[in-house]
């Protein structure tokens, strides 16, 4: 569990570390993720790395249960809200409404180009 | 025991203990709920952890910096979190593989919908220029947002809380709007509630369908990527 942790961290440190020294304009974490990806698809292929957190279930248990509560980790952002209270009150209607529209239209185009685009795939890929 | 519980109060209402314990507190009863009533939409744990929390520090007037002081130990593991996601990638690796084209065609095609949507309606209602640059990052998850925010001298905090609410919008709208227009491939429902909503709608697919739950996982990584390069291009283009 420590080890697994410490793992996850080290992954998250590597990606901000590359991030701030090569000047890369992504987010650290998600490099992080690259890593982490990595170094399991290795693990499948070189037996010795299979030791420490990346033998039996180590990271992947410790990664679900990061995950099973996902939703918790974005509360004390959005309990922010206690502050923009005034600027709510004179513009909350129109960013309610302007991120509702939002929203639903990324949803429904995001889904629709997913969905064309796999049906183009098979149709392709058949003779 | 203090004799005067006034200063009992003072104490604790300073200790980054008494924030932490009502987060984690507040949650599990909101979770607890969602899952008396089948996860159902309304009922999320983020929307009422979040006024609930909120209330409760207007109520007791502790300023929101105090309260952070607490629940920033909860704040950290959104990167944790984000490093996390590489192993329901990995687990299902084959399914994502057989995908990687619809997805990116997808990711790029909503990528840009999302910020030029927002853009376009924030201007179009003459919102200032401020409120715009700080609603542009609003579709990939707070950590990302923020920084995008502060890179453009926008409003960090403000772009916060339009993050959150932009996920608890798409967590809450995704599932009646998906049965009502009759998609029933996970992989794309997932795919578009990740996008779309971040880790929020990524915790609700989750909830919902574990493939669904990954391809959300994947379009919000892939996302935030996506976002941090085209959100200042989509500024210098569309804002006046």
């Amino acid at each position: 569990m420590i080890a697994s942790l410490s793992l996850i961290l080290l992954c998250q440190l590597t990606g901000e570390v590359m991030v701030r020294g090569l000047g890369l304009p992504m987010p650290g974490p998600v490099v992080g993720l690259v890593i982490l990806l990595s170094l399991l698809l290795a693990r499948d292929r070189f037996a010795i790395m299979a030791r420490g957190p990346l033998q039996g279930d180590g990271v992947e248990g410790t990664s679900r249960g990061l995950l099973a509560h996902l939703s918790l980790l974005f509360i004390p952002a959005g309990v922010g809200v206690v502050q923009k209270l005034d600027l709510l009150a004179e513009h909350g209607v129109a960013i309610l409404g302007i991120l509702a529209v939002s929203v639903v239209v990324t949803l429904l185009v995001t889904v629709a180009t997913f969905l064309v685009a796999s049906r183009l795939m098979t149709r392709g890929s058949k003779p | 025991m203090s004799d005067n519980p006034f200063s009992l109060w003072v104490y604790l209402s300073q200790s980054p203990l008494l924030w932490l314990t009502v987060t984690l507190l507040t949650y599990a009863v909101a979770d607890a709920v969602s899952l008396k009533t089948q996860r159902h939409p309304l009922a999320n744990p983020v929307l009422h952890s979040m006024w609930i929390i909120g209330v409760f520090l207007l109520v007791t007037g502790t300023s929101y910096t105090t309260y952070f002081g607490g629940a920033q130990f909860v704040h950290f593991l959104l990167g944790p979190a984000t490093v996390a996601l590489a192993v329901p990638l990995y687990e299902n690796r084959k399914v994502v593989a057989a995908a990687i084209l619809p997805m990116l065609v997808a990711l790029v095609v909503g990528s840009v919908t999302a910020i030029v949507s927002v853009v376009v309606l924030a201007e179009a209602v003459g919102l200032p220029r401020g409120i715009i640059l700080s609603l542009a990052p609003k579709s990939v998850t707070a950590g990302v947002a923020m920084g995008i925010s502060e890179s453009l001298h926008a409003d960090p905090s403000l772009t916060a809380v339009s993050v959150v609410l932009t996920g608890i919008m798409g967590a809450v709208i995704v599932t009646p709007l998906m049965n009502r227009t009759g998609i029933t491939d996970f992989r794309a429902r997932g795919f578009a509630v990740g996008l779309a909503a971040h880790g929020i709608g990524t915790a609700r697919a989750f909830q919902v369908d574990a493939v669904a739950g990954v391809f959300a996982g994947i379009a919000m990584s892939l996302n935030a990527l996506v976002t941090s390069l085209l959100v200042p291009l989509a500024v210098t283009l569309l804002i006046r």
